[in-house]
């Protein structure tokens, strides 16, 4: 009888500013994951330009995809498919993944499969955590996107929750900036508030009637610009951390509360976060402590797999190549690609 | 071991409207198209450039693995449809282990009329009353690049070609935007020094993977080739970002002065 054969995906990503291609056996076990970071040159810019990405992409991409493949040891002659973003993101950004990665898979002759971004960073979460399976509630938030999720099985999809404006992250970033902390705001915030106290200024969380699980960030971040209108109106000091601290709360207060709502009332007793924003401490430290009150399991990936990468879409290429998902040569960038649609 | 086996280049142009492949093999007397399939269809690259190559891989059984260089117009042009082509370059060029030839879009335009003994002059729109072009001649049995392609207003290559008073023939996507401009800026000029000018026909008068290839043989022959990582598209323009931040930097520098 035949071994059960292993399965080597090559996984390229392109959907923002990292350009990144990464090895992944059987979906869990990482054998390597290259990143190449874009984030020094936008900062010059205080956030991602589109042309700028588009074309950092294209120069680096070849480095990176060897560089992965190398790293982990093999050839394209070992593998068994090749995984791309083909959305949602900027569209000149995935085109250069997509394009690639097709010109590799015909010439190399193996299967092609398109992921969903947010289907990898939800599949991030498979790498590190060997036991997790589906059904679980995933929390996904980043600089593009808030999703309360439910995953029903590996490839089935329902989004329960989304935000109307912005993004968590996106309001991080304008945060960031307006209290002069700069670009990504994420982890500026994230660190300042640490020297902040939290409960120093009552900003807003915003509930939508009808809509338990979905989210919006505007106002809150709308209330940080006008409290530091008014702090300057009036001639009282600013103080950055406690600005920090307490935005930060507001934004986890809500985040935790729509996750546990989600868990209760969908039946799933188990949550798991992804996204550029689940590496925050506090948002971590919040969710966990939640978590453990209702003592409901709970996962999220190291910071290297929340930030944009392509383990993750090795880990979600691969259960949709074991469910046969193949894509053509004609495969498109999808920009506004929705979860769960192919 | 070195055969004497012609060589082979598979040709990708994606720089405008129109998406082209083609196969060329070199030859003692002008080598050979094998395939070639153009489009002048609907903007739609990244979903028809590589199913285009399958079909004239398969047409002509071709194994990839034969091809000698991989060679695409490496710009200007729409800054997305170069990304594709260069992007399916780079990644056949990966995984093939082959050689790229980068070949100026505005060059290999002007190759579509070798042999002419009027100059050529392709125009290609740039937007913002500019267009991307160059200037050409055929003499001694070769193109010679008079002016190298670059990103001007159409005044600016108007009154190149009208200094030069020679035969000129315009082609590419240009030249219909900028037909009646070019009546107005050229044609009494050339007409004193008794010259004219014209327009290219249909069938090479648009980027043609054909003429890419062709332009490329000769490259290959000089050894101007670079490694699929190394290549990246000439895009004769700044994003726009960095354009802008740019002037920003200038004009703070004189307001520091």
């Amino acid at each position: 009888m035949e071994e059960k054969k292993d399965v080597l995906i090559l996984a390229v990503e392109s959907s923002c500013d990292e350009t990144a291609a990464a090895v992944v056996k059987n979906g869990r076990e990482v054998l390597s994951n290259v990143i190449s970071s874009q984030i020094a040159l936008h900062t010059l810019y205080g956030g991602v330009v589109p042309e700028i990405a588009s074309r950092k992409h294209i120069e680096k991409i070849n480095y990176v995809i060897r560089e992965a493949l190398d790293q982990a040891g093999v050839t394209l002659k070992d593998l068994d498919a090749i995984g791309v973003t083909y959305g949602p993101g900027l569209v000149g950004a995935l085109l250069v993944g997509v394009a690639e990665a097709k010109a590799i898979a015909y010439a190399a002759k193996l299967p092609l499969v398109g992921v969903h971004h947010i289907e990898g960073h939800i599949s991030a979460n498979y790498i590190e955590n060997k036991d997790l399976e589906p059904p679980f509630i995933c929390l996904v938030v980043s600089g593009g996107h808030t999703h309360l999720v439910a995953v029903r099985d590996y490839g089935k999809y329902e989004i329960i929750g989304r935000t109307r404006d912005d993004a968590a992250g996106e309001a991080f970033d304008k945060v960031a900036r307006a209290i002069g902390l700069g670009y990504p705001g994420g982890p500026k915030i994230d660190k300042l508030a640490k020297e902040g106290d939290p409960d120093a200024v009552h900003f807003p969380r915003a509930r939508i009637d009808d809509c338990p699980y979905d989210f919006s960030f505007s106002g809150v971040k709308s209330a940080v610009l006008n409290h530091l209108n008014a702090c300057r109106m009036k001639g009282e000091p600013v103080v950055e951390a406690d600005i920090a601290a307490s935005f930060q709360k507001a934004v986890c207060d809500v985040l935790v509360e729509h996750s546990m709502a989600a868990v209760k009332d969908y039946g799933i007793p188990k949550l798991a976060m992804a996204g550029g924003v689940a590496s925050n401490s506090a948002l971590r430290q919040a969710m966990k402590t939640a978590c453990e009150r209702r003592n409901i399991p709970f996962y999220y990936p190291s910071p290297i797999l929340c930030t944009d990468n392509a383990a993750m879409i090795g880990a979600a290429a691969y259960y949709e190549y074991m469910g046969g998902a193949r894509d053509g040569l004609d495969l498109n960038a999808a920009p506004s690609l929705r979860l769960g649609e192919r | 071991m070195e055969t004497d086996r012609p060589k082979k280049v598979l040709a990708l142009d994606s720089s405008g409207l129109v998406a082209s492949v083609a196969v060329v093999e070199d030859g003692p007397a002008g080598g050979n198209l094998l395939a070639e399939y153009t489009v002048n269809y609907k903007k739609t690259h990244s979903q028809t450039l590589l199913p285009m190559l399958d079909e004239i891989v398969r047409m002509i059984e071709l194994d990839l693995e034969e091809i000698d260089a991989i060679a695409v117009a490496a710009g200007p042009g729409s800054f997305t449809g170069l990304r594709i082509g260069s992007a399916t370059a780079k990644g056949l060029g990966f995984a093939l282990d082959k050689p790229l030839v980068s070949v100026p879009t505005v060059d290999a335009l002007a190759y579509n009329l070798f042999g002419t003994d009027r100059l050529v002059c392709p125009l290609m729109d740039a937007r913002r009353n500019q267009v991307y072009t160059g200037i050409y001649a055929f003499e001694g049995g070769r193109m010679q690049v008079l002016e190298p392609q670059m990103a001007v207003d159409i005044e600016v290559i108007a009154g190149k070609l009208a200094d030069r008073g020679r035969d000129v023939i315009f082609l590419g996507d240009g030249a219909p935007v900028f037909r009646e401009r070019l009546e107005t800026l050229l044609r009494e000029t050339l007409a004193k020094a008794g010259k004219r000018f014209f327009f290219a026909p249909a069938h090479v008068n648009k980027q043609r993977a054909g003429a890419v290839g062709a332009l490329a043989l000769e490259y290959l022959k000089e050894g101007r080739t670079e490694t699929a990582a190394e290549h990246q598209p000439e895009y004769l323009r700044m994003a726009q970002a960095e354009r802008e931040r740019a002037e920003r930097v200038a004009a703070a520098q004189e307001g520091a002065k």
